[in-house]
């Protein structure tokens, strides 16, 4: 089911939440709404449940119009990043609730069945007797979604479904429910603040801020070509450096960058930490060195330009440079943002 | 041994078990004990006589119709001050307690005021036909009125845990409000609300001050249990009065039982492997 919101707006008392968002969703796609607290995502995703109301603009599943249609009627199926199970119920009885109570009668057998097929697909077969209390947050989290799946919905959504687990259950529940969608291909629609969780598993990323879309695109598009500082930033770590462009060039204490399209005045220098080399001489933004951290796999040095700047890279694990050596950055990929 | 955090556990522990003893069993193990000067044929002769059995049922059904009245609206009112936000919330929220605070006499000359014939609430309704003082109808207010509180305060704490997620998940799954309120609210409340029914039960039992007022405590049609242990106390026949105080005791004994594996088997989702 495509979903298509139409300049959407939400106000909470005073506060504007969400600014005239329009985002299109195709039909079985897998979309994540990704951007800092406060950015509007998850209001986006209560109004296309139907949890909120929009102030203004349309929200349309396939060509109906659905703004208006109760959250109980609306076919979605929504999952809580605290699971929100219902305690007192067993897993079973919690994954057969939608059926039981739906407008569309089914036997106990066929409801049996179903529990079990769902069971068996989120891959709990014989836990249908505990309670939500007995069993683990990565668990909790796959009977919340086979208790959505249960009742068909026509889109999924999901609240920072990953949000209350720890890293390693994080990631493998991440694969796991990539899996899921490309085995029922329903349209999907989820919420993270969690750039990696974002790139990882959706087919397009919608960057948020403030109440806007930044930015909309594939992970490959959103990474290689962010749109303007924040999305750069928020993407992963980024290091800034103060420049003036000139004549198309971006000037860094001397050191020119191509800058093209960018019209002259202050502007910041944006690059990622891996796409800096350390140089004893030569070209290069010159900086002294101020702590070498180790990691599993490299080596992250933190060093101060003589501008004052403070700048981090990755380097290869046998970088041989010490505290206070001085030396040039050599950086690869700048991009140059004007400053607002 | 374990060294502990806070020191004094035996002297604590002491004290409690001492203030237990002499505050609580104590006086119970006398009523018991004078109760049991009675040989068996004169107890049961007492406990069974068409005066104390009158008072059994007067007290019984005005307790449970009071308790009822309490369940319902003291669910409502936890509600309402639980889920809105209202000017007049937090003076609503106080006056909840008024009942425990009130001398239960005042509350009992009040009521009665109110609800005698020519009272705020008496004329009009004994125009309509309906006679609330001096009838079971009287007992059944005051008592509401003295054990409203109890609802309100258990489900109220419980009521503010629930997690508004769980009506929402329950809506986008399709559920109706009222099979929502049903199959998930009244459930995870219904331990809370059987703690609070039980006390509010409890109290309505034993309640004197306030219903000797407006009850008008006529034998066999108005007179309560407690009055009846009163008024035995009174001609001092301690034996009678302490026969008829046991079988309030053992009554509340057996419901507190009752509640307590109630709420056990509501329960039980909460016991983790």
């Amino acid at each position: 089911m495509k979903i298509r919101l139409n300049d959407v707006v939400k106000t909470f008392d005073t506060f504007r939440a969400v600014h005239g968002v329009s985002l299109e969703i195709e039909s079985g796609e897998l979309v994540a709404l990704l951007g800092p607290s406060g950015s509007g995502k998850t209001t986006i995703l209560r109004m296309v449940a139907g949890l909120e109301y929009a102030d203004h603009g349309h929200i349309y599943f396939g060509d109906e119009d659905a703004t208006d249609i109760p959250v109980r009627d609306r076919g979605v199926g929504f999952v809580f990043q605290h699971y929100a199970l219902f305690p007192h119920m067993t897993v079973a009885e919690n994954i057969a609730f939608g059926m039981k109570v739906s407008k569309v009668k089914r036997t106990p057998e066929a409801i049996r069945d179903r529990v079990e097929e769902l069971l068996a697909l989120v891959q709990l077969s014989g836990l249908g007797e505990r309670f939500p209390g007995q069993i683990s947050g990565g668990q909790r989290q796959r009977v919340a979604l086979a208790r959505a799946l249960a009742v068909d919905p026509r889109v999924l959504l999901l609240d920072e479904p990953f949000g209350a687990l720890d890293a390693n259950v994080r990631r493998d529940l991440r694969r796991w429910l990539r899996k899921i969608h490309d085995e029922l291909g329903i349209t999907t629609l989820f919420v993270t603040h969690d750039q990696e969780e974002a790139l990882d598993l959706a087919d397009r990323v919608v960057i948020l801020d403030k109440g806007n879309i930044v930015q909309e695109g594939t992970p490959e598009e959103v990474c290689r070509a962010p749109q303007n500082a924040f999305v750069m930033k928020f993407l992963g770590d980024a290091n800034a450096l103060p420049a003036t462009v000139r004549d198309g060039k971006a000037y860094v204490q001397d050191i020119a960058f191509d800058a093209p399209d960018l019209k002259d005045g202050p502007a910041d220098l944006l690059f990622r930490p891996a796409d800096v080399s350390w140089r004893e001489s030569g070209d290069g933004v010159p900086a002294q060195i101020l702590r070498v951290l180790d990691r599993p796999d490299s080596r992250r040095v933190l060093a101060r330009t003589t501008g004052g700047q403070s700048i981090e890279f990755d380097t290869a694990p046998e970088f041989p440079h010490k505290k206070g050596e001085q030396g040039f950055l050599d950086i690869r990929r700048p991009r140059v943002y004007a400053t607002t | 041994m374990k060294r502990r955090v806070l020191p004094g556990l035996p002297l604590s522990l002491g004290i409690t078990l001492v203030y237990a003893a002499i505050i609580i069993v104590l006086p119970l193990a006398a009523l018991v004990f004078k109760a049991a000067s009675l040989g068996p044929a004169d107890y049961w002769r007492i406990v069974s006589s068409d005066r104390a059995v009158a008072s059994y049922v007067v007290t019984v059904s005005s307790a449970l119709a009071a308790t009822v009245f309490n369940l319902v609206f003291g669910l409502a009112l936890a509600w309402v001050l639980v889920r809105y936000r209202f000017p007049g919330r937090r003076l609503i929220d106080a006056l909840v307690d008024l009942p425990f605070a009130l001398p239960t006499a005042v509350a009992g000359i009040s009521l009665t005021t109110l609800f005698a014939t020519n009272g705020w609430f008496g004329a009009p309704l004994s125009e309509l036909g309906v006679k609330v003082a001096y009838t079971p109808l009287g007992i059944m207010i005051a008592m509401a009125f003295t054990s409203l509180p109890f609802v309100v305060r258990t489900v109220q704490p419980v009521l503010e845990e629930l997690d508004p997620a769980l009506e929402e998940v329950a809506q986008t799954l399709g559920g109706s409000d009222v099979s929502i309120f049903r199959r998930v609210i009244l459930p995870l409340l219904t331990p809370a609300l059987l703690a609070g029914v039980s006390l509010s039960f409890a109290r309505s039992l034993g309640e004197f001050g306030a219903i000797i007022f407006i009850a008008g405590n006529q034998p066999f049609s108005t007179e309560i249990t407690a009055l009846l242990a009163f008024i035995r106390l009174e001609e001092y026949d301690y034996p009678a009065s302490a026969a008829i105080a046991s079988v309030m005791l053992i009554a509340a004994f057996v419901m507190l039982a009752v509640t307590n594996l109630m709420q056990a088997r509501a329960l039980r989702y909460t016991v983790r492997n």
